[in-house]
């Protein structure tokens, strides 16, 4: 205990952030938590970072988390504070990205009274959470900050909320904080179960076509180098989920890209046709396999590696489970080949390849060019030429997303930053302002549409306040380009209220905003554009960049709604 | 296939919802759900009685393991186990009646805790399928008002839900 004079709540709040050695917290103050901001005027041990709706501040100390592997901070007022940042919150949840929010409450007297900007935060965010606290007595926020931050950050990463009443802010109290916490109902497991691994590898090693699948669960698990070093051991063919791009070098020639809706003909025809599939921290969602009976109808053995059990066996049967922290099983699975040496069936892997070079020649993500429209795909690939492929990336969702997936090829982790479960648009901006206060020096790009930017669009004062350099990529089609693709596939053409009418002039909107903004119409002006955004002289400047882009564009490969991996629709069959 | 789930949890306020609001979230079926503390006051003990296929048991299972403040989750169909439900059945008893309605309370060994001029109050306890049965055997007219608990399980012998 220390001793000294007393401090209120907020104080005591504020000290846990500093022992948690939090560099940002990202916020908006209101009512309920004037003690906690008069807390935070009082220290300079983090920057506080002032957004402009609440989202904001969520989605930003979510991209803080994604791109550092810290545990991001949020911190808003009670009522309409806390359901503001509901959407960031559950997109957190929905991609494990460990976050502690810390939200203001009425006092706890009025609680339950209809209070001024009065809600239950504790039973709005239970859903999207991984976990949430009320705090009812000032000797409790050390404990309970102690408590979010470890539960945050261990096992399955995800958002942990606290609430907390205004009058416990203001009380006095000492400051303890524990240097660590037990939990008797929770105790995540971290090391997998050695039988299983060696069962795996046999498998593994004896495979005649051998797949391997990796998602988010690498990126977060920091298991990229333990991933390269098996599947280069092997010889192993492998693709990724959206969530994990860069977990796996993208421009390796073992790497089949992405898979899924969207995925490439190979990836997707390698996942069906394989004869042993390894899922490393990837959860056989909807939008990566389609429908699972389909999935199912080739015979196949699949080992699944993933921190959370209740991952094993939810939409597919798994046939050798192991439970535990990916970094740590792949360590000991590249253990045991280092002492085992397993001999490969080389003649057959040597097959396999040759199969799976001839889905590759079928060239799936070819597009055609344009001398007159600019082609989306090409922006992206430009982008990437010019950023010499090191850009930290964010997007907002929909076919912008798709296509950097598909065209900006990671080769590192944590630089590809984006919404892959929830969908949630509106987070590119916020996204490349966590990304660009975590790495003042690199370059952040934010790609994005001119629907998706609209949501959080007020952020671009923000850029202004905190002097960010992003580069805003929009792909201007005019459109809600996922939503035309999928009226004009499976709705007859009917755009309903999909297209964007009474767009803003984005030149002059970023200007007004204190930002340059650049507009390119024509093709031939997209590198240069592209050069200029990002040459020393704008280096300190927000750029927007307008490319009015190809209306009629769509993403391929594409496997429609509850059709099989195998099932594509090809850009050239339309 | 109908199955009694057994957990311990942390007895803190909301921890009760965080179960409630798992099984609306995804889906789940709840037949009946009992809760009250343990022995240990910070303990909660919870029966609930469920049904889907295998895998969805598994998810259940999995899921409410997964959730922070639950410390213990037990399968009471994954061996021999004691079902018992309390049931309390308002009937009519009036004239012939009155004798009719004593005479089935014995055969299903309830007892009859409140006498008033037009009715009984009979208490029974058993398995769910006993109640049900009990509840069949009587006229339905003669029916005023029926509560029950919910199931609570135990398991036989050496099978000990305990932290």
């Amino acid at each position: 205990m220390e001793q000294g004079p007393k401090l209120n709540g907020a104080e005591i709040l504020i000290r846990c952030l500093h022992e948690e050695k939090v560099k940002f917290v990202f916020g908006y103050p209101g009512g309920a938590v004037l003690n906690i901001y008069d807390a935070i005027f009082k220290q300079d041990k983090f920057k506080h970072v002032l957004v402009r709706h609440e989202q904001a501040a969520v989605h930003a100390a979510d991209a803080f988390s994604r791109s550092t592997g810290e545990v991001g901070v949020a911190l808003v007022t009670s009522g309409p504070g806390a359901t503001n940042a509901v959407t960031g919150i559950a997109t957190a949840y929905m991609d494990s990205i460990p976050m502690v929010i810390i939200s203001g409450q009425v006092p706890t007297y009025a609680i339950g009274e209809d209070a001024f900007q009065e809600c239950d935060t504790v039973g709005i965010t239970r859903p999207c959470v991984k976990h949430n606290f009320l705090i009812k007595d000032i000797k409790d926020i050390a404990t309970t900050m102690k408590k979010a931050f470890y539960v945050a950050a261990s096992g399955r990463p995800g958002p942990v909320l606290v609430d907390i009443p205004k009058d416990i802010t203001a009380e006095l109290g000492d400051f303890d904080y524990p240097k660590s916490v037990q939990l008797r109902s929770y105790n995540p497991v971290t090391k997998g179960h050695l039988g299983q691994i060696k069962k795996a590898l046999k498998l593994l090693s004896e495979a005649k076509r051998p797949m391997v699948y990796s998602g988010g669960g690498v990126v977060l698990g920091d298991a990229s180098e333990h991933l390269i070093k098996l599947i280069k051991s092997l010889g192993l063919p492998i693709t990724s989920t959206l969530m994990g791009l860069g977990g796996y070098p993208s421009t390796d020639k073992q790497f089949l890209g992405m898979l899924g809706m969207h995925g490439t003909y190979e990836a997707n025809m390698a996942m069906q046709e394989c004869d042993v599939l390894l899922a490393v921290g990837a959860r056989f969602d909807d939008r990566v396999i389609g429908n699972p009976t389909h999935f199912l109808s080739r015979p196949r053995t699949i080992i699944h590696i993933d921190i959370d059990p209740s991952s094993i066996s939810k939409r597919v049967k798994i046939d050798v489970p192991i439970v535990g922290d990916v970094k740590s099983v792949l360590a000991d699975m590249n253990d045991l080949i280092s002492v085992e040496k397993p001999v490969q069936d080389s003649v057959a892997l040597k097959d396999w390849f040759t199969q799976i070079e001839a889905w590759r020649s079928k060239n799936c993500l070819s597009f055609a060019m344009s001398s007159e429209l600019i082609k989306p795909q090409d922006v992206i690939q430009k982008l990437y030429k010019v950023t010499n492929g090191d850009a930290y990336i964010t997007s907002d969702v929909g076919q912008h997303q798709m296509w950097a997936a598909q065209y900006y090829p990671f080769d590192k982790p944590r630089r590809w930053i984006n919404s892959g479960g929830l969908g949630t648009m509106g987070v590119g901006l916020p996204y490349a302002m966590g990304v660009q206060l975590a790495h003042p020096e690199a370059q952040v790009a934010c790609i994005t549409g001119e629907a998706s930017i609209q949501m959080c669009i007020q952020e671009l004062s923000t850029c202004k306040q905190f002097n960010l350099p992003i580069k805003v990529i929009t792909l201007n089609n005019r459109y809600m380009g996922m939503v035309r693709q999928w009226q004009e596939f499976f709705y007859g053409n009917r755009y309903s209220q999909s297209y964007m009418e009474a767009l803003p002039d984005f030149v002059k909107l970023a200007e007004a905003y204190g930002h340059v903004g650049i507009r390119v119409e024509n093709p031939a002006d997209v590198e240069d554009a592209l050069k200029e955004a990002f040459s020393p002289k704008l280096k300190e400047r927000l750029v927007f960049m307008d490319f009015m882009t190809d209306q009629s564009e769509n993403v391929f490969p594409m496997i429609p709604n509850g059709k099989g991996l195998s099932e594509m629709i090809m850009a050239e069959e339309l | 296939m109908r199955h009694i789930i057994s957990l311990l949890m942390e007895n803190e306020s909301g921890a009760l919802s965080r179960v409630a609001g798992l099984f609306s979230a995804r889906g789940y079926n709840i037949e009946s759900l009992t809760v009250a503390p343990t022995e240990d006051p910070t303990l909660s003990r919870m029966t609930i009685v469920t049904s889907g296929s295998d895998e969805v048991i598994e998810q259940i299972i999995k899921q409410l393991n997964k959730l922070i403040d639950v410390v213990k989750v037990l399968d009471l169909n994954d061996g021999k186990f004691i079902e018992r439900e309390l049931m309390l059945v308002k009937v009519k008893a009036t004239g012939a009646f009155r004798e009719e309605m004593k005479r089935m309370c014995d055969i299903f060994r309830g007892r009859i805790i409140d006498v008033a001029d037009g009715s009984f109050t009979i208490e029974l306890t058993g398995s769910g399928n006993k109640l049900d049965a009990f509840i069949d055997s009587l006229d339905k007219a003669a029916i005023l008002e029926t509560v029950r608990t919910g199931a609570s399980g135990i398991g036989r012998g050496d099978r000990i839900l305990k932290v």
